[in-house]
């Protein structure tokens, strides 16, 4: 079991033909995804070493069945290319694009909300999915990823960073630990995909015996987060928050992680977190040791 | 980015939001120019990027060219809570009926727009938020609806403004939204929104916030730009493409990744250092962007220290470490150098930096570990 993409998930890869759609695209094929087309307007015929390429989402959907969407075209189009694997019937659409305006964001989710309830949108601005041995949607390396150990609890990683995530699937590797699946939420003020409704996609999945979550500076999705684990949640939760030392008013990197009107800090996060009973870790070694206790103590 | 209030005022102005008539100085004489075109009473106040010019006597009301004379001398080159006064903006003075509060920001976890609007105007609208928060009428806009005239008459009565002011604040409340959606801000403010006893509302103050991720359909935005108030290394930074904040403390740092390098501000801060910046390389860490990276740290005469933290996925170690030792033939790197490198091909990287190693250039095997060395050296 995996939460959102196993090797049942068919991709196909929104501006395949590009660079970095196609150099991620062939990533995920060549890590055993069934990356099974391309779509890019105008380029339909073609294909990007065996890929068929399809003018438009939805040919490419009849053609071959595909259950999911990678997206990875500029910020100007992204929002265009999601509604269109929306409309198109594409249950779940991973975006990785970095950099869409706030407001064509917002828009888009609320259509997605509205028009098209059936597709989960993951991102934008995120890393993507890897459910380790079975499915990698996005740039995560996949050789830094443990798939899940025979006899061996296994670990869900949910994030808004990308680099921290790698981390973490880099430590629970030397240690042994496999992962059921690693969701990267990204780092955007409006995210389709939710600290919680990863963490309810975990306690449902009996594969996942513990969660691993990564959250920072900026917004409330941390402190929801705590109330759902206060509430919903019977397995073990380690976090690690970053941006305790960011000063207020800017931007860290991310369009989200600002600290503004002395709301969103990391101190807050943390504090809600700890009092819903997660273990927090002040740093993302101290919290990867969290996760190597509560598993080993499974 | 943040405006300051003339452009706020100028902004507004593109979608029909009135403002006072006035204009902006650089200079005493020019102050005195504006005030002649606006009209007396004027009020001269000082245009920096922080709250409570006020108080700090960065606003001051003037009857005639003399008083404009006196408080522009003043308040040019003042002093507010380390912002320094360089420009005014000098408008009409109004006469104030009532003062309200209007802004657009978006509510990140209802995922909507949110107006907040409140007939206690004129004031820090987080401490009515505080003592006072029946005051503020919250409303939540969906952005694929957007804001009819209808709902923001309905807003400006529950607000309970003056029966006198609801036609026009409801006017401006429908601009406001077209600014803040059509014009890109994180954040629209208007603190006052003012009656005046003529039965006109208009805007006295404007708090922009524009989302950089729009800049490239707003051309316009340009001016703006030019009066950033960015520092000498962060003007360098944006120089050179990189993602640059600059800080107070000794320990320059350079990491991949907006999470790690955060990461890596708090775990120097943990270890009883400072950072003196916030860098992201991205994924990438070529040699172009690592000496780009390197050449920035090395502007800033406060770093004692530098902290290269880089976790490899995609990157891979190797490519990190051939991009270090080519930044360093290039860049005279003034202070010593502690290198984390974890991630794909991070063993091989290693071996390729072990020939360059000096006390100028240092591993360390963990983030923690790389750290303290760094804040070691830097004391």
């Amino acid at each position: 079991m995996a939460i959102f993409v196993d090797e049942h998930t068919r991709v196909i890869v929104q501006g395949l033909t590009g660079g970095q759609g196609k150099f991620h695209g062939l990533r995920n094929k060549a890590y055993g995804t069934q990356v099974v087309a391309g779509v890019t307007p105008g380029k339909g015929g073609q294909d990007v070493e065996g890929i068929p390429v399809f003018d438009s989402v939805q040919e490419a959907v009849a053609a071959t069945g595909a259950n999911a969407s990678f997206v990875s075209v500029p910020p100007k189009a992204a929002p265009a290319a999601i509604l269109e694997a929306a409309e198109a019937g594409v249950p779940f659409v991973v975006c990785i694009t970095e950099g869409i305006p706030a407001q064509d964001e917002a828009r888009t989710y609320n259509r997605l909300v509205r028009d098209f309830p059936g597709t989960r949108l993951l991102g934008p601005n995120c890393p993507g999915i890897i459910s380790p041995g079975r499915c990698n949607i996005g740039i995560t390396s996949g050789d830094i990823a443990l798939a899940p150990q025979a006899g061996q609890p296994a670990v869900g990683i949910v994030s808004r960073s990308g680099t921290l995530t790698y981390q973490a699937l880099y430590e629970l590797k030397q240690n042994g630990i496999g992962v059921s699946t690693c969701v990267g939420i990204g780092g955007d003020p409006v995210p389709g995909t939710s600290f919680i409704d990863c963490l309810a996609e975990f306690e449902k999945d009996a594969e996942t015996k513990a969660v691993f979550m990564i959250g920072e500076i900026g917004g409330s999705a941390e402190e929801e987060a705590a109330e759902f684990i206060k509430t919903s949640m019977t397995k073990p939760v380690a976090v690690y928050i970053a941006g305790v030392t960011a000063p207020p008013g800017k931007k860290m990197g991310h369009a989200g992680a600002i600290v503004s009107g002395g709301k969103g800090t990391a101190q807050g996060k943390m504090d809600a977190l700890a009092a819903a009973g997660a273990r927090v870790g002040l740093n993302p070694t101290e919290a990867g040791q969290h996760i190597v206790d509560i598993v080993r103590s499974l | 980015m943040d405006l300051f209030e003339y452009q706020g005022k100028q902004y507004f102005a593109r979608f029909g939001i009135p403002v006072s008539p006035g204009g902006v100085a650089d200079t005493v004489d020019e102050a005195v120019a504006q005030a002649e075109a606006a009209g007396y009473p004027v009020v001269v106040k000082a245009q920096v990027q922080v709250g409570g010019r006020g108080k700090a006597g960065g606003i001051k009301l003037a009857n005639d060219a003399d008083e404009v004379r006196r408080h522009a001398g003043n308040i040019l080159g003042m002093d507010i809570k380390g912002h320094v006064v360089k420009r005014l903006w000098v408008e009409h003075a109004s006469d104030i009926a009532d003062e309200y509060y209007a802004s657009f920001t978006l509510d990140r976890s209802a995922k909507k727009h949110l107006l907040m609007l409140s007939a206690k105007g004129g004031v820090d609208i987080e401490a009515v938020a505080e003592e006072d928060p029946g005051a503020i009428v919250k409303l939540h806009v969906d952005p694929v609806e957007g804001l009819s005239s209808a709902m923001a008459r309905q807003a400006a009565a529950d607000a309970a403004l003056a029966p006198a002011a609801l036609d026009g604040a409801a006017a401006i409340l429908v601009r406001l939204y077209e600014c803040f959606t059509k014009g890109d801000c994180d954040l629209a403010e208007i603190n006052p929104l003012i009656l005046t006893p003529e039965g006109k509302v208009h805007a006295l103050d404007a708090k922009v916030s524009l989302d950089a991720n729009a800049d490239f359909r707003h051309p316009e935005w340009e001016e703006f730009k030019a009066t950033e108030e960015l520092d000498e290394r962060e003007q360098l930074a944006r120089s050179k493409g990189l993602q640059y904040i600059g800080l107070s403390g000794s320990v320059g740092i350079i990491a991949n990744g907006a999470g790690l390098a955060m990461s890596t501000l708090d775990v120097v801060n943990q270890v009883g250092g400072a950072a003196a910046n916030f860098l992201d390389v991205g994924g990438g860490a070529s040699a172009d962007v690592m000496a780009a990276a390197l050449e920035v740290i090395n502007f800033d005469d406060s770093v004692k220290s530098i902290l290269i933290n880089i976790f490899g996925g995609i990157t891979k170690g190797t490519e990190v470490a051939n991009g270090i030792v080519e930044a360093l033939s290039r860049v005279e790197v003034r202070a010593p150098i502690v290198v984390r490198l974890d991630g794909t091909l991070a063993a091989e990287g290693r071996e390729i930096l072990q020939p360059h190693l000096s006390d100028r250039l240092q591993f360390q095997p963990t983030m923690l570990d790389a750290a303290r060395t760094a804040v070691a050296l830097a004391q």
